[in-house]
């Protein structure tokens, strides 16, 4: 057992969580397949979109397979960076929508 | 480094996974479709992943006698593409001979030029020569952004290639109608395997565009981690990890187009090899057929046994690898 949660080496440990569910875990590769494969969006896109998801997940595994991924398309550190920005406002943009439901209590109960 | 620490090196992988053990059975060529010359090492310039680890100060050049046998060669057997590489074939004295020989017998005649040299006035007509004579250019561009190739390629490499793309364009290369053909290969800027290339040359044709130029089909190759790739996968300290990335992405399918099984590759001297990869580790066809073209023997070489090592898994990643793109498609 290593002696820390997350290790580099876990990420070709990915397929083998059919392991236990096999038909569930088929059945998500299926999907996974499916949805990261070109189609109207372009692998490229889906691979930036892929980047910048698990960049806000925080999923070490993913960033590392992601930026691998973009790296082979093609993609520049620069045009990842943009991509993982539109993540960060879109983390940042969520909390403070969230904000409305604070300025709607204070409103109401403020005098 | 040397060839015998290169091996060294490419044996401390773990022994589990050596390419041996992957591999169910012994590996036999099929057939000689491609007779492969690499005429000589010397090159204008010295790029930073060159598995040939060419440049300006290389004095290996193939000999008349050697092109001769190989001329012989093609006109009495059915090998359908010659393919010419090096260093830059341009450097080869002899290379303006051959080509008005071996165009001359309809096959398929392929020159993988750096686009680069055509610029300097002493190797300027080769561009009227190769249209001429249809030869097709295979031209190495690793990638759409010209930063990116100038670090691996040397400085303003990128923008001398794209003027000479405009005038092999202006000759009639990749254009409608036309039987020129004009190639590119993408090979990764760095110690990461090339993507699907499909997409690689979707984006390569939309980027390129904006520079008003166009090409027929873009090549992806994986990077061998053989001469400068190497010393760089080590420097950096990525060896462990991209020898882990090849493995991992083993596809028993590629093994069985891999380009070896259908080439012959013939190095500077005459000696004959597996492939352009083999040659710079010093590796000649082995298991008993004849290693120097003075014995060529049809027979005995389209059947031979290719020598196998762990540099081998850079055919066999993923979707596979050779001087032709992707394996798999
Ligand atoms: S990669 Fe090609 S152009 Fe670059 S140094 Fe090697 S032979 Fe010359
Ligand atoms: S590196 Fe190995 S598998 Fe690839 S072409 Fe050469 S001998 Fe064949």
């Amino acid at each position: 057992m290593s002696n820390q949660y997350y290790d580099p080496k876990d990420l070709a440990d990915f397929p083998k969580i059919t392991d236990y569910a096999t038909e569930t875990g088929d059945k998500f590769f299926e999907y996974y397949g499916k949805a990261t494969a070109a189609g109207a969006l372009s692998e490229r896109e889906k691979s930036l979109i892929a980047l910048a998801v698990s960049t806000v997940r925080h999923c070490p595994y993913c960033i590392d397979a992601y930026t691998n991924k973009c790296l082979s398309l093609g993609v520049t550190g620069d045009e990842m960076m943009e991509a993982i920005h539109v993540g960060a406002t879109m983390a940042a943009g969520d909390i403070l929508a969230h904000a409305t439901q604070m300025r709607k209590i204070v409103k109401k109960k403020e005098m | 480094m040397d060839v015998s620490k290169q091996l060294e090196v490419l044996s401390a992988i773990p022994k589990e996974n050596y390419f041996s053990c992957k591999i169910e059975q012994k590996l036999h060529a099929q057939s000689i479709d491609i007779l492969q010359l690499n005429v000589g090492k010397k090159c204008n310039l010295s790029c930073k992943h060159c598995h040939v680890e060419a440049g300006p100060h290389r004095k290996e050049l193939m000999a008349r006698e050697v092109l001769e046998k190989c001329l012989q060669i093609v006109t009495e057997n059915s090998i359908g593409t010659i393919d010419i590489t090096g260093g830059a074939p341009e450097m080869n004295p002899h290379l303006e001979w051959f080509l008005s020989q071996v165009t001359s017998l309809n096959k398929r005649v392929i020159v993988r030029s750096n686009l680069v040299i055509l610029n300097d006035p002493d190797y300027r007509h080769f561009l009227d020569l190769y249209a001429e004579k249809g030869v097709e250019i295979v031209a190495s561009l690793p990638d759409y952004h010209s930063d990116r190739v100038d670090r691996q390629r040397g400085p303003n490499v990128f923008s001398q290639v794209v003027a000479m793309m405009q005038k092999l364009n202006a000759k009639g290369y990749a254009q409608e109608q036309s039987k020129l053909q004009l190639n590119l290969v993408h090979n990764p800027v760095g110690t990461y395997v090339p993507g699907c290339q499909q997409s690689l040359e979707f984006e390569y044709k939309r980027r390129l565009a904006e520079h008003g130029v166009v090409f027929n089909q873009l090549f992806s190759i994986t990077n061998c981690p053989v001469g400068r790739f190497l010393d760089y996968l080590i420097r950096s300290e990525n060896f462990d990890d991209y020898m882990a990335t090849l493995v991992d992405t083993y596809n028993p399918n590629a093994l069985q187009s891999v380009m070896c099984r259908s080439t012959l590759s013939v190095g500077w001297d005459g000696v004959l090899f597996d492939c352009d990869f083999n040659q710079m580790l010093d590796m000649p066809v082995n298991h008993g057929a004849p290693t120097h073209i003075f014995d060529f023997d049809m027979d005995e070489l389209k059947k031979r046994e290719i020598v196998l090592h762990n540099h081998c898994y850079c055919c066999t990643a993923g979707a596979g690898s050779s001087c032709q793109g992707t394996l798999e498609h």
